[in-house]
């Protein structure tokens, strides 16, 4: 049976586990209608002309895993941002792992999408947030309409979260193949703030296939500072459908470090819908093999005084590809936008590929707005000047590539994260440097 | 300490040095001079051991061994520095950070363990203060957005860091104003040692009245044609390099 027949039918036996009078479920229900109609992206679109999901969609993946769950800490304990605490929302095969998690009610929620679903109280929220910055997109309706559990994130107004709340979700090869879908809600209101890791991780070496939706509201005056490590073995792809929306004066800022997976797909929106609102995006991929990354971006302004910045860096060696379409959209009403938009790539090897395109649609007239693509190799120049100091061709190269990712990582602003990252580059590129940038 | 013996060397087919011989001694400045184009350039990158440039004849000794199948690095292991005439911009990587890693690489290429921090801290005050360099600038971006000046400045500085065997300073005095050359020279002066010794390249006489050398040679179209004490210098700034041209074709 083919994914998508696989996934309509199975959509019947969910029906039946979930409550039929839930206020979602007619949402979940033009979600399964629309995938139906839709079906999964191909090549033939545009926003999918460089990612074929082909290879990835012809596993036969369990929709619902068996609740086998002896994952201990010690086994995800690497994964995890381990020296510093925080709040850790843990899923193992797509299910809450309570043993492992570190949730909270007090001064903010960081608990469950299960919950928020379901418990009447949360009633008013999911009415107001649920699926609304989502758009209709094919796999984005295909986790709504299976959306379930994922994690329920609130900060309430004025609050500063007083530590960085992670996102976890693993999965332990107890299928043989297995496709899981994390539904996130995430609302920062007024003048409220929060920093938020998320990580997709298999423990073994059987396929995975995660289609995640993350929506997020960030209220006025509000900080939202995400980060999403992508660091998957080879047999895992993911599609990640983040969605953003902003008020006015607020900041969000999603940094994406992309070093491992078979197919990785980032489909990241923002959109601003007041004034003085600044929006970043930033980006390292470091693969090899056949790996492919692909990062998606869209930000909407919508009013004007806004800002965005984009800058994604990338280094691709062997056979690996990588595909950077970011969009910036600047709607007529929107004057004295900045937005700025920047994507850089290094090719180690003649076979590596990457596929830059950028598109600005601007409808107003006051406006700056730039963009800059590059795609090179390695100055051999900058090489011999570095050797003729007495640096050997592996540490120069290393060096240049560090210092082609360092102002991703300037933006950092947990520094167990970015020293983590700072080692992973290292780790990459197979040398261990003297110094952290 | 330095001897070349017959070097011919093309880059991308081009024959650039064409059978050329020079040695230098310990203690010793040498300069060569000579027209554009004469090869003056691609001799220091030789030297160096820049891989754009063949050497397809002859041979480079240093300290009485051949180092032509040397890398770049394992070169300046051995001690040779190669000031650029174009130094690098490497955005996100500081001067203290690249000086850093230069001496720890070089030290652990000759089996010694990382500089201690402390010694290299003061190492890089001295240095850095030899050359009238700011504080700030060693926290900048290395050549990033330097000026033609602070990079000739902060090349020196680091051949002062990496207290080299054999320097080649090429084309130093390009862009440079009169103080800086002043800055540059006296910095270069203050490294000479009677063990080390200095090449240096230049188009123009005006460098060789600060750091003044102890044989001129006189580079045209890949070989030398012509060696004299330091007047040379001074009759080819005023009578240019058509003569000697003309003298060897007689």
């Amino acid at each position: 049976m083919q994914l998508k027949e696989k996934l309509l039918s199975s959509y019947m036996a969910f029906e039946e586990t979930i409550d039929l009078e839930n206020s979602i479920h007619d949402i979940r229900n033009d979600a399964i209608k629309f995938f139906e109609q839709s079906g999964f992206p191909t090549k033939k679109l545009e926003a999918w002309k460089y990612t074929s999901l082909n290879s990835i969609l012809k596993e036969d993946y369990s929709i619902f895993p068996k609740k086998e769950d002896t994952i201990e800490y010690r086994d995800i304990k690497k994964y995890c941002v381990h020296d510093i605490d925080t709040y850790q929302i843990v899923f193992i095969d797509g299910i809450f792992a309570s043993h492992l998690s570190q949730t909270t009610h007090d001064k903010l929620d960081a608990c469950l999408m299960s919950s928020a679903l379901n418990k009447p109280k949360y009633k008013p929220i999911i009415k107001k947030y649920f699926n609304k910055v989502a758009p209709k997109e094919s796999l984005t309706a295909l986790n709504t309409a299976f959306s379930y559990e994922g994690a329920y994130i609130k900060i309430p107004k004025g609050v500063a979260a007083e530590k960085p709340i992670q996102i976890l979700n693993f999965s332990t090869g107890n299928e043989h193949a297995l496709m899981i879908q994390p539904r996130n809600l995430i609302i920062v209101e007024d003048n409220a703030q929060v920093q938020i890791v998320e990580r997709h991780q298999s423990l073994t070496e059987n396929a995975v296939l995660t289609n995640s939706v993350t929506e997020i509201f960030v209220g006025k005056n509000a900080d939202l500072d995400y980060y999403k490590i992508q660091n998957d073995k080879i047999t895992s792809s993911l599609i990640d459908n983040t969605y953003i929306s902003q008020e006015r004066d607020s900041n969000a800022s999603v940094h994406t470090f992309s070093f491992g997976g078979k197919l990785t797909r980032n489909n990241l929106n923002f959109y601003q819908n007041g004034s003085n609102i600044n929006s970043t995006l930033k980006g390292v991929t470091i693969i090899e093999g056949k790996q492919h990354v692909d990062h998606n971006t869209l930000v909407h302004h919508k009013k004007p005084h806004c800002e965005s910045h984009q800058d994604y860096k990338g280094i691709f060696a062997e056979k690996s590809t990588g595909v950077f379409n970011g969009k910036v959209l600047v709607d007529k009403i929107a004057q004295k936008t900045d937005a700025y938009q920047s994507n850089n790539n290094i090719l180690i090897d003649d076979q590596a590929t990457i596929n830059s395109k950028p598109q600005l649609e601007i409808f107003a007239d006051d406006v700056k707005c730039s963009h800059g693509c590059t795609i090179g190799q390695l100055d051999e120049e900058a090489l011999f000047y570095m050797q003729s100091r007495g640096i050997p061709k592996k540490e120069a190269r290393a060096l240049l590539m560090y210092a082609f990712a360092n102002n991703v990582l300037n933006s950092v602003k947990i520094p167990e994260i970015k020293n983590r990252i700072t080692k992973q580059i290292a780790l990459k590129i197979g040398v261990e440097l003297g110094f952290d940038l | 300490m330095l001897k070349i013996n017959n070097l011919h060397a093309e880059v991308t087919g081009n024959k650039i040095l064409k059978g050329l011989n020079l040695e230098i001694k310990p203690g010793e400045v040498h300069a060569i001079m000579g027209p554009n184009g004469s090869g003056k350039s691609t001799l220091a990158s030789v030297i160096a051991g820049n891989e754009e440039y063949e050497a397809t004849e002859g041979e480079i000794l240093f300290e009485k061994s051949n180092i032509s199948d040397l890398s770049a690095d394992e070169r300046a292991h051995k001690g040779i520095f190669l000031s650029f005439q174009y130094p690098v911009e490497i955005p996100g990587v500081t001067v203290t950070n690249f000086i850093k890693t230069a001496i720890n690489q070089i030290r652990k290429a000759q089996g010694l363990k990382d500089m201690p921090a402390n010694e290299m801290l003061k190492k890089i005050r001295e240095k850095s203060a030899l050359l009238h360099m700011d504080r700030k600038f060693l926290s900048r971006s290395l050549n990033e957005g330097f000026s033609g000046g602070e990079k000739k400045r902060n090349e020196i500085f680091q051949m002062a860091m990496l207290e080299p065997k054999l320097a080649i300073l090429d084309e130093t005095d390009s862009g440079l104003d009169i103080d800086a050359l002043r800055v540059v020279a006296d910095g270069v002066n203050k490294l000479r040692t009677k063990d080390n010794a200095t090449l240096v390249i230049t188009h123009y006489q005006r460098l060789l009245d600060y750091i003044v050398p102890d044989v001129v040679h006189v580079l045209v179209d890949g070989k030398i044609i012509k060696s004299g004490d330091k007047n040379l210098a001074r009759e080819l700034e005023e009578r240019g390099y058509d003569w000697l041209k003309e003298e060897t074709l007689v």
